[in-house]
């Protein structure tokens, strides 16, 4: 790719700042069901998967930091709430495992979308890092359907779980493909082809398993949209969840640990 | 992790009367031989009792084990702390999975296994009685406990129980992991600032008494052990596997320039042995009895997590309406 003008750094920042602050802030909630799982042999996937969306974080914010910002450390420790652009959804706390689970699979069916498209980005550095992640996201996501369609026909107390989890969610799930000020930008220089397309093909995706799972979707027209996250507005949960993971490190931020 | 300390109970004639005397002569001459007894093996019924026993306290200290280090995960400073501790809580997580299964060969269900545990019934590591205060605590734990049970455990890899002893090997490698992790960030806290050479300090003196615990009673005051010696059940005796502890680790302590509060401790050149003041037993009996810093903490996390996850068992149990083959 050629150089980049000022605006296109700009949209590739925020853009690549945007996935890895929902990946750093779900991997790390997801973390704190480590030992607390319903079944062990869960707890050991779902402890796995955690880790890659903290490894892929800390690998966007590599990449962040090779386009002129702070190492990854610091972006991650340092930042003020409102500098996070972390849509609404992954930072509710953690709840019952359905709430869980059903985060689990509407998240990363989309960011298995997300790191395919990005796999064809023009911007190398990106495409390179999210055909690797792709990789990783076909587990992921072959684990949450998995889940989805079992509990969707298992129990009556499960069907009832999981379509209350997919109500609640559904509306900050959209919150995800909350419109950016770059789209456009992305989008002429092939370096993402936009969060409106990247929502159409998701809402294909998840609709496939759902209906296997014979759960209804919340109807998109009617339903809330979680905006706010991308521009720094949060939900009350986000920062308690960054005092607590900064509590060490901010003893002394100077400090190697 | 760890299993250090496991308690035994005293059986009152070392083994039933009427277990046939031809077939435990030859199990002890198997067991002489260095043969591995396997699940479908005759076994007296007095060994399959202590290695159930045995083996599940293992199971119930690393899944306990993962709690006073797991609250640490949110909090790890810095992106290659926070990866290392989540892999190697979830690791021990893992060890207890291997370890309910291989005792499971020998005919205790897993859910029987975990109800004993959050009714009390069967025990677990004392060391994670004790809260983990700070960050250095973590790192204390992950070098010194872990360190202690790979001595613990590397003996008991060579006992006579094959599933156990598989189990063990593959454990105790990602044991050697753990402590090369927490030594790691020892040093790194020891040579740190001022502030964290404190913090690492504090977290020895608080782990000290702990760990000494840590390898059970005395030889003196402990339950006689000689028949599950010759049959490899128990594979070192406890004061054995301290010395050997003590042997490997308080040069390294004090290395680091960190203090161990012991005034006494000291090798004796002559008999080659550590002397240590001896460790306050009544505070261990007193501890896995249930009356801990944290016992009653640790059973009811334990517990709300098994209630908490109790639906989620139930719809694997029954799939009633449908039978679904997963998807892709
Ligand atoms: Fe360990
Ligand atoms: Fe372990």
């Amino acid at each position: 790719m050629k150089q980049l003008t000022e605006i296109q750094t700009k949209a590739l920042k925020d853009l690549i700042c945007r996935i890895a602050d929902d990946e750093l802030i779900l991997g790390h909630r997801n973390s704190e069901w480590t030992a607390l799982v319903p079944i062990l042999e869960e707890d050991i996937a779902f402890s796995s998967m955690a880790q890659d969306k903290i490894g892929h974080s800390l690998a966007l914010y590599q990449l962040l930091n090779k386009l002129g910002e702070p190492d990854p450390d610091a972006i991650a420790f340092t930042r003020k709430e409102k500098d996070f652009k972390c849509c609404h959804l992954v930072e509710y706390p953690i709840g019952d495992y359905d709430f869980s689970l059903m985060r689990h699979f509407l998240f990363d069916k989309s960011e298995a979308i997300r790191f395919d498209l990005l796999s064809r980005s023009s911007f190398e550095d990106l495409a390179n890092i999210a055909k690797k992640f792709r990789g990783e996201l076909k587990y992921h996501t072959m684990h949450a359907d998995t889940w989805l369609v079992q509990l969707g026909n298992a129990t009556e107390e499960s069907k009832a779980r999981m379509q209350s989890a997919l109500n609640q969610c559904f509306p900050l799930a959209l919150g995800i493909f909350e419109p950016g000020e770059y789209d456009e930008v992305l989008s002429s220089e092939n370096i993402f082809p936009g969060e409106k397309v990247l929502q159409g093909m998701w809402l294909d995706s998840i609709k496939i398993i759902l209906d296997s799972a014979n759960l209804s979707i919340p109807d998109i027209d009617t339903s809330d949209r979680s905006y706010g996250g991308r521009k720094g507005y949060h939900t009350e949960y986000l920062k308690p969840l960054l005092d607590e993971m900064t509590e060490v490190y901010s003893i002394d931020p100077n400090a190697e640990w | 992790m760890y299993g250090g300390g496991y308690i035994f109970e005293e059986s009152k004639n070392g083994h039933s009367e009427e277990e046939d005397q031809i077939k435990l002569q030859k199990f002890e001459e198997r067991i002489a031989a260095g043969e591995k007894i396997e699940p479908s093996d005759w076994m007296p019924a007095e060994y399959r009792k202590q290695l159930i026993r045995m083996i599940e306290q293992h199971a119930h200290s690393e899944i306990i084990g993962a709690l006073p280090e797991g609250t640490w995960i949110t909090r790890a400073p810095g992106f290659r702390r926070k990866l290392a501790l989540m892999a190697k809580v979830q690791d021990e997580v893992g060890h207890a999975q291997l370890l309910y299964s291989a005792a499971e060969t020998l005919g205790k269900p897993r859910e029987q296994m975990i109800n004993d545990l959050i009714t009390g019934k069967s025990k677990y590591s004392n060391v994670f009685n004790y809260p983990a205060v700070t960050w250095a605590d973590t790192a204390v734990i992950a070098w010194l406990i872990d360190a202690g049970a790979i001595i613990n455990q590397v003996a008991n890899s060579k006992g006579s129980y094959g599933p156990y002893c598989r189990a063990l090997e593959r454990i105790c490698l990602e044991e050697s992991f753990h402590l090369k992790y927490g030594h790691d960030n020892v040093v790194f806290l020891a040579t740190g600032t001022s502030q964290q050479r404190q913090m690492v300090q504090d977290a020895l003196i608080r782990w000290w008494p702990p760990i000494m615990h840590f390898f059970g009673p005395s030889d003196k005051i402990s339950v006689h052990t000689e028949t599950l010696m010759r049959w490899k059940v128990k594979m070192a005796s406890n004061d054995d596997m301290r010395q050997k502890f003590l042997d490997m680790y308080v040069p390294k302590i004090w290395e680091l320039g960190l203090t161990i509060p012991d005034p006494k401790l000291k090798k004796n050149n002559e008999t080659g042995k550590w002397e240590y003041t001896e460790p306050d037993w009544e505070e261990f009996k007193r501890v896995i009895n249930g009356d801990g810093p944290c016992n009653k903490e640790r059973l009811a996390v334990r517990r709300r997590a098994e209630e908490k996850g109790e639906w989620v068992r139930n719809a694997l149990l029954r799939p009633s309406e449908k039978y679904t083959v997963p998807l892709s």
